[in-house]
């Protein structure tokens, strides 16, 4: 028998417990709880690098290698410094040995295949260094690529790799112009630069720029007209690398040469 | 180790995390891909286009297409570093990547495949499975073939003239629409590498239609060469079954029995087929060589790097081994008058070489050189494997997956008989 009382009860402890899973639905929801912690609406990642204040420690690559656990002997690395060496008859020598770990500690550039080359300083007529890392592309064909969605872009522009749903295929590696994808040696899936995505959305540096002793790599949101980068960025003469492939790369560079690859 | 670094050599300036990914496994995907698309084509042409005298051929092609159908995923799965993850392409598809697409054109081919094989041999199964019905004391075995007989006709039983005849407009239909998903098949697995804007070798928008004219040529190639060495196996059997039987019973050598005997590959059949693989194959080469000659003529920043490879460190497997070994010798072997067997044979065996050549030397060719444009890479197929990366994505893995699709084809044929040219089929 349904009484008005019953029936209030027994509609009252329904509509609760409907209520219930709803509301801890709502609490738990990824989407709302990324919110809470990190707004990334206005927020742009950007990378700027001064490559006259690069030395060619590569305290920056030993840094990322630590801070993002790429194992320390492993021939892979998430960012790394390019040497760039153009000798006075115009031959051009370029070399990165272990993605720079160690700095360069010795003026021969490496050839590859344990051959070395020997320049004498005044047979230079210019040298640098390149710091690299990646560029999380406006328009990045690693994501395109992806067949199953594991690369993807969050809102704040950094390109990041999903490790539980990688399939390992390898097309995005093959997608990138930058050479700056690999395999990871432990987990197997493809795995790069994210710009220290767990430090920046918590408010701090990427490893890199922390460990970099003369300032050449900076972090910043291009979204927020006041942040130092964006100034260097807007009212300074910067580069991109390889700007013909469509990426829209976001790490900025002050003195490309013409000969950076 | 990384992934990579056990086979692959740099030289000069690369970049510190560049190796060859795309290994020999990469190598036999739109190698087998294209076998399957060429075998369906193949059969195709005397479907829907009638051409009769590739009966026999057209009935072997279609088995044989649909045991290779099978294998072409293998080498995919093979180079992946998670294997097990392998179905998130079908669940999770992410329609911008040209790899996405992969489950549903193949479902699509196969279920093309599947359903126009059924409606060939439909009769055969009616007609294998009822004497056994009827049949009272069956051995297992007989008990085995009754039931998977009796599944494969999915309950139709009727093979009444007019039910035959509908059955033949099926599957004159099923073959035209086979014909383009089958392309599509393989001019996608060329998007895949032609779409790559990074890889200054493979973008080109002639990759899926360079890989379509190739596959093709394979596929004939592939159901020539087996059709010969089967039709030439039975006839060296039944030779020796008669010899045999001739020892046992010497009074039973009458000349009437050896008129039965069984004859080898028809010169008839091979001859017509040889014609289409050289249209195909002179289309291939022409395509490819457009390609070459419009790259040299362009020279966009990155021929310097391509010319040295091309001209230079794969000189001898692109222009001796792919276009001489596996195009030109071919070309003059199937031209010169009076095609015989065994001519043939050697002639589709050089084209199936040049074919593979040709997917070498573009995926691995696609890698030879760095991004830096200033460096190489070669690549050292492991032979001799000391872990289970260098077997699946070396000789190994490679012969596994080569291999595969013989003992396929052995098992179907035992289901869809592809020799009995008896009139039992259409
Ligand atoms: S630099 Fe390479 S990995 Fe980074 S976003 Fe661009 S394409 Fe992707
Ligand atoms: S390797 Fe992983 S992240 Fe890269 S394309 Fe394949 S599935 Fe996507």
């Amino acid at each position: 028998m349904i009484t008005r009382r019953n029936f209030l009860r027994s509609a009252l402890a329904g509509a609760a417990g409907l209520a219930l899973p709803i509301t801890a639905l709502e609490l738990l929801g990824p989407r709302r709880l990324r919110a809470e912690r990190y707004d990334s609406s206005g927020v742009r990642w950007v990378f700027l690098v001064d490559t006259y204040k690069c030395v060619g420690c590569g305290l920056c690559v030993k840094a990322c290698k630590q801070e993002n656990e790429i194992p320390y002997d492993a021939n892979v690395t998430r960012t790394w410094v390019e040497r760039y060496v153009l000798t006075r008859d115009n031959r051009l020598f370029a070399d990165s040995p272990k993605g720079a770990r160690d700095g360069f500690i010795t003026s021969r550039i490496d050839l590859g295949q344990g051959r070395y080359q020997d320049i004498k300083k005044e047979d230079i007529k210019k040298a640098f260094f390149v710091p690299k890392l990646c560029n999380q592309c406006e328009n990045p064909p690693c994501v395109q690529v992806c067949p199953v969605g594991a690369t993807y872009q969050a809102a704040d522009g950094v390109v990041l790799v999903d490790r539980k749903w990688c399939i390992g295929c390898g097309y995005c590696i093959m997608a990138c112009p930058y050479g700056v994808r690999f395999f990871h040696p432990n987990y197997h899936v493809a795995e790069k630069c994210n710009f220290c995505y767990h430090r920046i959305t918590r408010g701090m540096k990427s490893a890199c720029v922390d460990a970099c002793p003369f300032g050449a790599r900076q972090i910043g949101n291009i979204k927020d007209p006041d942040d130092p980068v964006t100034k260097v960025i807007m009212t300074e003469r910067v580069a991109v690398l390889k700007e013909e492939y469509g990426t829209k790369p976001q790490v900025y560079y002050l003195g490309l040469s013409k000969e950076v690859r | 180790m990384v992934h990579g670094e056990a086979w692959t050599l740099k030289e000069l300036f690369t970049y510190p995390n560049e190796y060859i990914y795309w290994s020999i496994q990469i190598v036999m995907y739109p190698f087998m891909t294209g076998l399957v698309a060429g075998a369906f084509v193949l059969s195709s042409l005397y479907h829907v286009f009638g051409i009769k005298k590739l009966k026999d051929m057209a009935r072997f092609s279609l088995v044989f297409s649909f045991a290779l159908l099978f294998v072409a995923p293998m080498p995919l799965l093979f180079h992946l570093q998670q294997p097990l993850r392998g179905l998130y392409v079908f669940m999770t598809p992410h329609f911008t990547s040209a790899i996405a697409a992969f489950g549903i054109v193949f479902s699509t081919y196969g279920a093309i495949v599947a359903s126009e094989l059924w409606f060939v041999y439909r009769r055969h199964f009616v007609e294998a499975a009822l004497p056994l019905k009827e049949k009272s004391g069956k051995s297992p075995v007989e008990w085995f073939t009754y039931l998977v007989f009796c599944a494969l006709t999915l309950g139709v039983y009727d093979v009444s003239e007019k039910s035959l005849e509908k059955d033949e407009k099926a599957v004159k239909v099923l073959a035209a629409a086979g014909i383009p998903v089958a392309l599509f098949l393989h001019g996608y697995a060329g998007f895949i590498f032609g779409s790559v804007k990074a890889n200054a070798l493979w973008m080109t928008p002639l990759m899926p239609v360079i890989f379509i004219m190739s596959a093709i040529v394979s596929g004939i190639a592939l159901c020539m060469f087996t059709y010969i060495v089967a039709m030439e196996l039975r006839k060296l059997f039944s030779a020796s079954r008669r010899r045999a039987a001739f020892r046992a019973l010497p009074a039973d050598h009458s000349p009437a029995h050896q008129g039965r005997s069984l004859q080898g590959a028809e010169p008839g059949v091979i001859q017509i087929t040889s014609r289409y693989l050289l249209l195909f194959l002179v289309a291939a080469i022409s395509l490819e060589l457009l390609d070459l000659i419009f790259r040299g003529y362009t020279a966009v920043k990155s021929w310097d790097v391509l010319r040295s490879v091309i001209y230079g460190k794969d000189f001898i497997s692109i222009f001796i081994l792919q276009y001489g070994l596996g195009n030109l010798v071919p070309l003059i072997l199937f031209l010169m008058p009076g095609l015989t067997v065994r001519r043939a044979l050697l002639g589709t065996l050089l084209v199936l070489f040049g074919v593979f050549m040709m997917r070498w030397n573009v995926v691995i060719g696609g890698q030879a050189f760095s991004l830096t444009f200033a460096g190489y890479m070669h690549y050292h197929l492991p032979i001799i494997p000391h872990d289970y990366e260098t077997f699946k994505e070396g000789l190994a893995g490679a012969l596994t997956v080569g291999l595969m699709p013989f003992p396929l084809f052995w098992v179907m044929s035992k289901i869809f008989p592809v020799f009995d040219s008896g009139g039992r089929h259409e």
